[in-house]
């Protein structure tokens, strides 16, 4: 009799952990999940906010008219990318990264356009978005680690076999594309 | 990693919660026996206080603090890279929802998060403050609070200083009560009692006595233990979200060389200020709600390129020379080796090559410095200190990397 209770407890006690185990699992997916959105959402911001930078920049005289160029074109192949080819459109999104942080490497050069308040404003809001993108990556590799500790580490592994949590997802590669490694280097 | 962190947090701070719980209850108990001649009646006493001052809190706490503090709600426009620095935090940290951003016109420099729930929260920040950092230091500030925001660090204090306030109020009435009206009914029952053995009954006034004067202390002992705790948990937070534990150190070297206090703080709210709004002392005794400054200050550096929990840790061990770190070793090794990184926008990035020209003028420049008797240290980081003959003390830390050197 006791040696049935004794079972029964043992039993309830590992549903009770298969319990938090799975909502654990399915917690910590989700967390990934969202994380992967949340660069999508970034990105958008970033996509919209070129027209208003370019319009601006375009005004001053004299103004390089490549690198305004590179980064509409920039933000063309980014919207040209077919929906859900990840690989191609991290590529154009780096791409696009790299022209603008080189726009923002040449406006130094021109004094006048750094005093214009409209202008300062919008590379506050351009330098807020890069480092947003950033630390939105960031913040999804930081799930997709935790998602995979949880996934591998004992006990959590023998439940995530059973209900077929798969392997690890892709850390995402901080995008370092050809142009951004040619950017030029600031000279004072 | 981060929840596991919370998990055990949780843990303890129900056990501080608890405890201080049981003070009220014990201090209820024993001056309703004192004065009333019944502890249930104190209880039911203590219990209604600490309710109401509950729903108090829980309904206006944040905004009455922030209204103590002189506190303004800013939106977006009014200053765009506060803004853009709490959102960047946000994402990094991985908050559901933006916190209420406040500033506080003062000069003095300080900052402090509060808020009922993860998701009712308010980051606040002196105009003082706000000034003098750049970027980095900025994100490393707010990351903090972020910290202390995601820790449930503002959730624990909200609590606790309801806790604490109620035990105040019983003790200091209580207190006023046996002086002058309670006393006489007291001396009353005493008398009554006194043919089934008085000894008891003054016994329990005693300990009514004592519990009175020392519940207001442990309570308040307890309170500052684990704000001093939960600092460098929210420092290793900043370094985990920033990347970049330098932007926080740079930030409290700025806060460690002002000595303005802050205007509208108290002891009630000096746990929930990044540094300890009074700097009267910077002694590390049972009483001060922070850590010393100069201590985070060298963990943070001592981190070397990692920004993980564990690097923290290791960096704690060997600051303190305490063995195990301040994390819980079992969370913090759920995090792995994270490199840190400079954000866009960063003040100061590496050096790049400058042209002849400049290098030129820098030589000139620098011939005339010596002349006037100037000491040039080159630093590690590739930045040059030029110090000035009349400088104080023997030690020089450079702006750039926070290397400390001897002149």
């Amino acid at each position: 009799m006791v040696f049935l209770w004794v079972v029964l407890a043992l039993v309830v006690l590992g549903l009770f952990f298969l319990w938090g185990a799975y909502n654990g699992l399915v917690n910590a997916k989700n967390v990934v999940k969202n994380a992967w959105a949340q660069i999508d959402v970034q990105l958008k911001r970033r996509f919209d906010l070129i027209p208003n930078l370019v319009e601006t920049v375009k005004g001053y005289k004299n103004f390089e008219q490549e690198t305004l160029i590179a980064v509409t074109k920039a933000r063309t192949a980014v919207q040209g990318v077919p929906e859900g080819n990840i690989g191609e459109r991290a590529k154009a999104e780096g791409e696009l990264g790299a022209a603008l942080s080189r726009l923002m490497v040449v406006v130094e050069r021109y004094p006048e356009l750094k005093a214009n308040q409209n202008f300062l404003a919008l590379q506050e809001e351009l330098t807020g978005t890069e480092n947003r993108i950033s630390f939105s990556r960031q913040a999804y590799n930081d799930s997709v680690l935790q998602y995979n500790n949880k996934t591998q580490q004992f006990p959590g592994n023998i439940v995530a076999g059973m209900f077929n949590f798969k392997k690890e997802q892709e850390f995402l590669q901080a995008t370092e594309s050809e142009a951004e490694k040619k950017a030029p280097k600031v000279s004072f | 990693m981060m929840w596991e962190q919370i998990r055990s947090n949780r843990i303890r701070s129900l056990v501080l919660v608890a405890g201080m719980g049981a003070f009220l209850v014990l201090l209820g108990l024993l001056l309703g026996y004192v004065i009333a001649g019944s502890g249930i009646a104190g209880l039911v006493i203590a219990l209604v206080i600490f309710g109401v001052m509950n729903l108090i809190a829980y309904t206006q706490g944040d905004s009455i603090l922030l209204n103590v503090a002189g506190a303004r709600k800013i939106k977006r426009e009014d200053h765009p890279r506060l803004w853009n620095v709490v959102e960047e935090m946000q994402i990094a940290s991985q908050l559901p929802k933006m916190p209420d951003i406040y500033i506080i016109d003062d000069p003095s420099l300080n900052a402090f998060a509060t808020g009922r729930d993860i998701n009712h929260a308010s980051v606040a920040i002196t105009s003082g403050l706000l000034q003098k950092l750049n970027r980095d230091e900025l994100q490393g500030v707010i990351a903090h609070e972020m910290g202390h925001v995601k820790n449930r660090d503002v959730v624990l204090m909200a609590w606790c200083s309801v806790l604490l306030g109620t035990i105040v109020i019983l003790s200091y009435y209580g207190s006023r009560f046996m002086m002058f009206g309670g006393m006489s009914g007291g001396s009353r029952r005493n008398s009554r009692d006194n043919n089934n053995g008085g000894g008891a009954a003054a016994l329990i006034m005693i300990l009514a006595f004592v519990l009175m004067i020392l519940a207001p202390i442990f309570a308040q002992l307890i309170y500052f233990a684990v704000s001093r705790k939960r600092e460098y948990l929210a420092d290793a937070s900043s370094a985990l979200y920033t990347r970049n534990p330098e932007g926080l150190a740079s930030a409290l070297d700025k806060l460690a060389a002002s000595t303005t206090p802050v205007k509208n703080a108290n002891q009630a709210t000096a746990p929930m200020y990044i540094v300890n709004p009074f700097r009267a002392k910077n002694l590390n005794d049972l009483t001060s709600t922070h850590p010393p400054i100069q201590e985070r200050i060298r963990i943070l550096r001592a981190m070397a390129g990692n920004a993980s929990y564990t690097a923290y840790n290791e960096a704690f061990s060997q600051i303190k020379g305490k063995k195990g770190g301040i994390i819980n070793p079992q969370t913090a090794s759920l995090v792995g080796a994270v490199p840190v990184v400079r954000p866009a926008g960063a003040d100061s990035g590496p050096i790049e090559p400058v042209s002849d020209k400049v290098e030129r003028t820098r030589e000139v420049s620098d011939m005339m410095l010596k002349l006037d008797n100037y000491e040039m240290i080159d630093c590690d980081c590739g930045a040059r200190l030029k110090v000035p003959p009349a400088l104080q003390g023997q030690t020089v830390r450079c702006p750039r990397c926070g290397r400390t050197h001897q002149t």
